[in-house]
């Protein structure tokens, strides 16, 4: 589909709030359509790039429902088609583009509609190119468009400039989604990644939905630059990996806050909580757990209880809870010799990107505190390293994008106040970390947080709530949801906000072949040699 | 007698939205819905057969039956020659467009056919050229014809798609025309569809 596309019909009516109306010619079938796809209206001196989000049927006079014209007829059916009888589109514009694609303005959002009567095309591969982009340093490829060639390309520099989000129901493809956005991210090395794996699947191999098949995972594709961390050594072995370092951590790293993030998990009360905190509070962050555990059930318990004036009973609970389902978890040690998050935070400055497997450890709680405890000791870093650099010293940390699945625990009303992703997703941003979070309950999380998210990549949804929920903050949204709604319950996705310039829905690019996984490492070689090549001319000249 | 190829009658009544011409042979009008070609001195006229009838020549004397003894209707003419010369047939035309210096108009003409003006049958080629678009189908609509105009409009656009072998393009495309002229009128629309579809 080179140059112009298929006249689809004529603008009759509409608005820049409620979106254009477009009358189908009798040439183009209603049945043809479909919601998502773009059309170009050519106006006068613009060309307005929009999407369909709703297809209707129309006629002339409200008499011809009454008394329906013999359609058995192919005849009066072709007649009837387009004139007494047509289809309209509703469709909303989202860009202008000039007509002279040599202008240096490229794509604006629109600011009003094209005149009555303007002819309505399919949208051809040159006006969809030049919306998204091609694909380049900054640019990945993440997809296509529905029933079309062209690559629809995510602006990497955007997508890590604020936190991201993939959402939809289970079994709709985020894990794929995500994998190769995190693939994207280290190829373009638009940031440094740090992926809490909470199903061992982004590491060495990760599974495809849908069939058996395995598909690779970022250590076989980019090598050095990704680190395995387990916490799990004994699993990453029986999958036959060695991962790169095993994760432990110390009871002195685990503080009263990430208590209060398993709350739910571990169903303790709110008074239970605030013991935890009272007892923070008295032995200090970094020893309360252990003192805690050291302390003997009975008279001991009932002792401290009355020392500190709290409720016997409910320290037995806590104490009950956490030597039934902390203390089991097996990353978890009184005292440890070697600093997971030193380590951890080494990978990240020299822009390794990190996965930390979970190995067998997938219950929430022991995802949920792993996350709450590194990630506050990477942001408390990152801060101080910013700052620094904001008073001249020092170099200015990478980018840092943090993957975390299930977000809603992280991230609902509840607990977002509390934990530090509540933090990064409301401000880290100038500290330059964001969250990737994957989620299939968007509606969890806390307005607040969803607000902040700038790039929402969302797979098929249908629960009210979570539309909604994905769809908050969007103008016009309430004819996405349409669009959404609709989505193929395998491989399409839509992405809206800040990574792209308007909303689209892609099929996403193929991966598990092995052209896909050459594709990706061939543009990571060449993104190797340049920069090496830059290297040396950067030696030559000084 | 090229010259004069399909002439078939002489305007006898003139107005600007129709003529009325008298065939030249009894019996002979040119079909209903068919396009025929006058002229005014300056432009040709265009106009569609909508009615035609045949009667005595004088309004005051209707014919007489006399065939009671006659074998064949041939032999009533045969035995009464002076029959052709007391009837006559008529055919009444409404005026679509003209043809000025080549160019085509589908509108009514500036002035009404001479009186004792030609009247020829178009040929083929002439009627796909005068329907080669179809406004003329709204001109029919409002002209305001006496008796069947929804019949009139079926003839007509059957007879164009006659010139055409039976296009079903052109079907389609002037079906089409209608549906958005007739636009609210369903019934009216269906009824003309089911007398012209192939």
């Amino acid at each position: 589909m080179k140059g112009e596309g298929r006249v689809l019909g004529l603008v009759t009516s509409g608005s820049l709030s409620d979106g254009l109306e477009v009358r189908l010619d009798g040439s183009a079938s209603v049945e043809d359509m479909a919601v998502g796809r773009y059309v170009v209206a050519q106006g006068n001196r613009l060309k307005f790039f929009g999407m369909i989000t709703d297809v209707q049927l129309g006629a002339s006079s409200a008499q011809i429902a009454l008394s329906p014209p013999d359609i058995s007829d192919p005849f009066i059916a072709e007649v009837i088609s387009g004139t007494s009888t047509f289809g309209t589109l509703k469709v909303t514009p989202m860009l202008t583009l000039p007509y002279d694609a040599t202008a240096a303005m490229g794509p604006l959002p629109v600011k009003t509609v094209p005149s009555h009567f303007s002819p309505v095309t399919e949208a051809c591969e040159e006006d969809v190119q030049s919306v998204f982009g091609y694909e380049d340093a900054q640019h990945f490829y993440i997809g296509q468009p529905l029933d079309m060639d062209t690559r629809v390309c995510l602006n990497l520099p955007r997508l890590v400039e604020r936190s991201s989000g993939v959402f939809g129901k289970s079994g709709t493809g985020k894990t794929f989604l995500t994998r190769l956005l995190l693939i994207g991210l280290v190829q373009k090395g638009a940031a440094v990644n740090l992926v809490f794996d909470m199903h061992n699947e982004y590491g060495f191999k990760g599974s495809a939905e849908g069939n058996t098949k395995e598909v690779k995972g970022l250590r076989p594709l980019f090598q050095s630059r990704v680190a395995i961390f387990t916490l799990d050594e004994q699993s990453s072995r029986a999958r036959g990996f060695n991962a790169d370092f095993v994760v432990e951590i110390g009871y002195d790293q685990v503080e009263p806050q990430d208590i209060a993030m398993l709350q739910e998990a571990l169903g303790l009360s709110d008074a239970a909580v605030e013991s935890v905190h009272r007892l923070g509070r008295v032995y200090g962050d970094d020893k309360w757990l252990q003192s805690f555990l050291s302390v003997g059930y009975g008279p001991e318990m009932d002792a401290l209880a009355k020392d500190l004036g709290l409720n016997p009973s409910t320290l037995q609970v806590i104490r009950r809870k956490l030597d039934t389902r902390l203390v089991p978890l097996g990353f978890l040690k009184p005292r440890v010799m070697d600093n997971s998050v030193e380590r951890m935070l080494d990978c990240l400055d020299r822009g390794v990107n990190v996965v930390l497997e979970f190995g067998r450890h997938s219950k929430l709680d022991a995802y949920i505190l792993v996350a709450n405890v590194l990630t506050r000791r990477i942001h408390e870093r990152y801060v101080e390293k910013k700052e620094k650099w904001m008073g001249g010293k020092g170099a200015e940390p990478r980018p840092l994008v943090i993957t975390i699945e299930e977000a809603h625990k992280f991230l609902n009303p509840k607990v977002a106040e509390l934990t530090i992703f509540g933090t990064i997703a409301r401000e880290m941003r100038k500290y330059n970390v964001t969250l990737l979070v994957v989620d299939q309950r968007p509606s969890s999380i806390a307005d607040e947080i969803m607000s902040q998210i700038g790039t929402r990549i969302t797979c098929l949804l249908d629960d009210e709530k979570d539309i909604s929920a994905v769809l908050s903050g969007v103008p016009g949204s309430e004819k996405l949801r349409n669009v959404l709604a609709k989505l193929d319950s395998k491989q399409q996705a839509l992405i809206l906000g800040h990574a792209v310039p308007m909303p689209v829905v892609i099929r996403t690019r193929d991966y598990g072949s092995p052209e896909s996984y050459r594709d990706l490492q061939a543009s990571e070689g060449s993104r190797i040699r340049e920069e090496s090549i830059k290297e040396l001319e950067d030696l030559f000249e000084r | 007698m090229l010259f004069n190829a399909g002439r078939i009658g002489e305007v006898i009544e003139a107005s600007t939205t129709e003529f009325v011409a008298q065939s030249y042979e009894l019996h002979q009008a040119p079909p209903f819905g068919s396009f025929v070609r006058t002229s005014d001195g300056v432009v040709d006229i265009y106009g569609v057969v909508y009615l035609a009838r045949t009667s005595g020549i004088d309004p005051g004397r209707r014919p007489l039956a006399r065939g009671k003894d006659e074998l064949t209707e041939e032999d009533v003419y045969r035995n009464n020659p002076e029959l052709s010369e007391l009837l006559r047939t008529e055919f009444t035309s409404a005026t679509i467009g003209f043809r000025s210096e080549g160019a085509v108009s589908q509108f009514l003409p500036p002035r009404p056919p001479r009186i004792h003006g030609f009247v020829f049958a178009c040929s083929p080629d002439e009627v796909v050229r005068f329907t080669d678009r179809l406004d003329f189908l709204q001109t029919i609509i409002t002209s305001g014809v006496r008796g069947p105009v929804d019949e009139l409009i079926a003839a007509c656009v059957r007879c164009a798609a006659q010139a055409r072998n039976g296009d079903r393009t052109f079907l389609v495309s002037a079906g089409k025309e209608l549906a958005t002229l007739l636009g609210s009128e369903v019934s009216r629309l269906n009824g003309i569809l089911r007398r012209i579809r192939v």
